[in-house]
């Protein structure tokens, strides 16, 4: 086996090379899913915003399936550098469960200034508790940390806050 | 909170590197929960040669008028993944300094010039080998105010898409012979020598082109499978 090459950070100037795609809404074919918007802020372990953060969302369609091979370039997948209050927004479809035993979910994925290592995360929805519970990516995750993966439906959205340190840190997979 | 400072993945840069302050209030302090591959989306975003600006890996001719001012250099590689099969029409996106070590970027305030047929950017995409080529200048060496009379060894930075979710990297390629590379904090974050010699590119004297540009090979071997999923989570 080859030892995969090491990652290192974004850096301050990842804007130059990743802002020519930047996408949202989401286009599904269909079944789409219901439209949804998801914002949050990402926040540092003080708390601050990180207002120069890269936040790329994947995720499957409202059936559950991820885009095929021939599907449209950039489909199911969403890319935006965050304002100067740290906060992105994504309007895009709610993923339906990909496997019976799978809870919707959107995978996160962050880059910035740094960061030696992409971060990745799951964003599950509140409204979803049934299946969260047995959901076996939630179940790795220690039963008081997994609030933090729970996006909370409010009147404009789901919400989905990104605590890269601190009491409230977001959890992190390794993949 | 269980306080440990392990890497994302083995064999790279611990998240926290007390020599790189930037990292100090952004790093998760928890250690990253592993996820097995079969709880892993076995899919990536793809992309098409539609997507892609026309001469989006000639970094050297996308003002018209002009070209780019700098040693030319022809880069090229293979991206595999860990089995060594190829990754396939992989995206790959590109940024960098121009020659002279400043970057198209408002955030740059480094007092060197810019170049007025230069942005920095391209992306490319892997052919069914896994190969991929591009066309650039040798970007410079640049200060920034990690530590007192802190430079950045010449670097391109690169972020790869893979068949699958877990593929997605994104580093920097450097040149042999750097001598401000064992200065970095960044690329002396990665523990190993062996895993920061893979950042290196090697100088490829069969690919350099005759009164024209240097070449130099850089390959990457992503995480994950390149195979063709049978299902997906
Ligand atoms: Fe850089």
């Amino acid at each position: 086996m080859r030892r995969p090459t090491p990652a290192q950070t974004a850096g301050p100037y990842y804007s130059l090379g990743l802002d020519w795609w930047q996408a949202h809404p989401i286009t599904h074919e269909p079944p789409a899913g219901a439209a949804i918007c998801v914002r949050g802020q990402v926040l540092d372990g003080d708390g601050a915003p990180v207002p120069d953060a890269l936040v790329e969302i994947w995720q499957a369609n409202g059936a559950g399936d991820y885009p095929t091979r021939s599907a449209a370039a950039g489909e199911g997948f969403g890319r935006v550098s965050v304002d100067a209050e740290g906060r992105y927004t994504f309007l895009t479809h709610k993923p339906g469960p990909t496997t019976p035993q799978a809870a919707p979910h959107i995978h996160f994925t962050l880059l910035a200034r740094g960061l030696m290592n992409p971060l990745v995360t799951r964003l599950y929805f509140a409204d979803e508790a049934a299946r969260n519970h047995r959901d076996p990516a939630l179940a790795r995750v220690p039963l008081a940390r997994r609030a933090t993966l729970i996006a909370a439906l409010t009147p404009t959205g789901y919400c989905f806050d990104i605590h890269l340190q601190g009491p409230l840190e977001t959890v992190f997979f390794d993949v | 909170m269980k306080r440990v400072a392990r890497p994302a993945t083995r064999g790279w840069a611990p998240n926290q590197l007390p020599a790189y302050p930037s990292s100090t209030k952004r790093a998760p302090q928890a250690a990253a929960i592993a996820l097995p591959p079969q709880l892993l989306p076995s899919q990536g975003p793809r992309w098409g040669p539609e997507q892609l600006r026309a001469g989006a890996g000639d970094l050297t001719t996308q003002v018209p008028g002009g070209t780019a001012q700098g040693q030319r250099i022809l880069v090229h590689g293979r991206v595999s993944d860990a089995a060594g099969r190829p990754e396939a029409h992989a995206l790959i996106e590109l940024w960098q300094a121009n020659a002279a070590g400043r970057y198209l970027h408002a955030a740059d305030q480094h007092a060197a010039p810019l170049d007025p047929y230069f942005i920095g950017a391209g992306q490319v995409l892997t052919d069914a080998q896994g190969c991929y080529e591009f066309l650039s200048i040798e970007p410079g060496a640049y200060p920034w105010g990690n530590h007192p009379n802190g430079w950045r060894p010449k670097h391109i930075h690169f972020s790869l898409f893979g068949a699958g979710f877990a593929a997605r990297l994104v580093t920097q390629l450097y040149f042999p012979g750097d001598p401000l590379l064992p200065l970095d904090p960044i690329f002396m974050g990665i523990p190993q020598a062996a895993a920061r010699a893979r950042l290196v590119a090697k100088f490829d004297l069969t690919r350099t082109q005759p009164a024209w540009a240097l070449a130099y090979r850089f390959d990457v071997v992503l995480r994950g499978c390149a195979a063709t999923p049978l299902d997906a989570h």
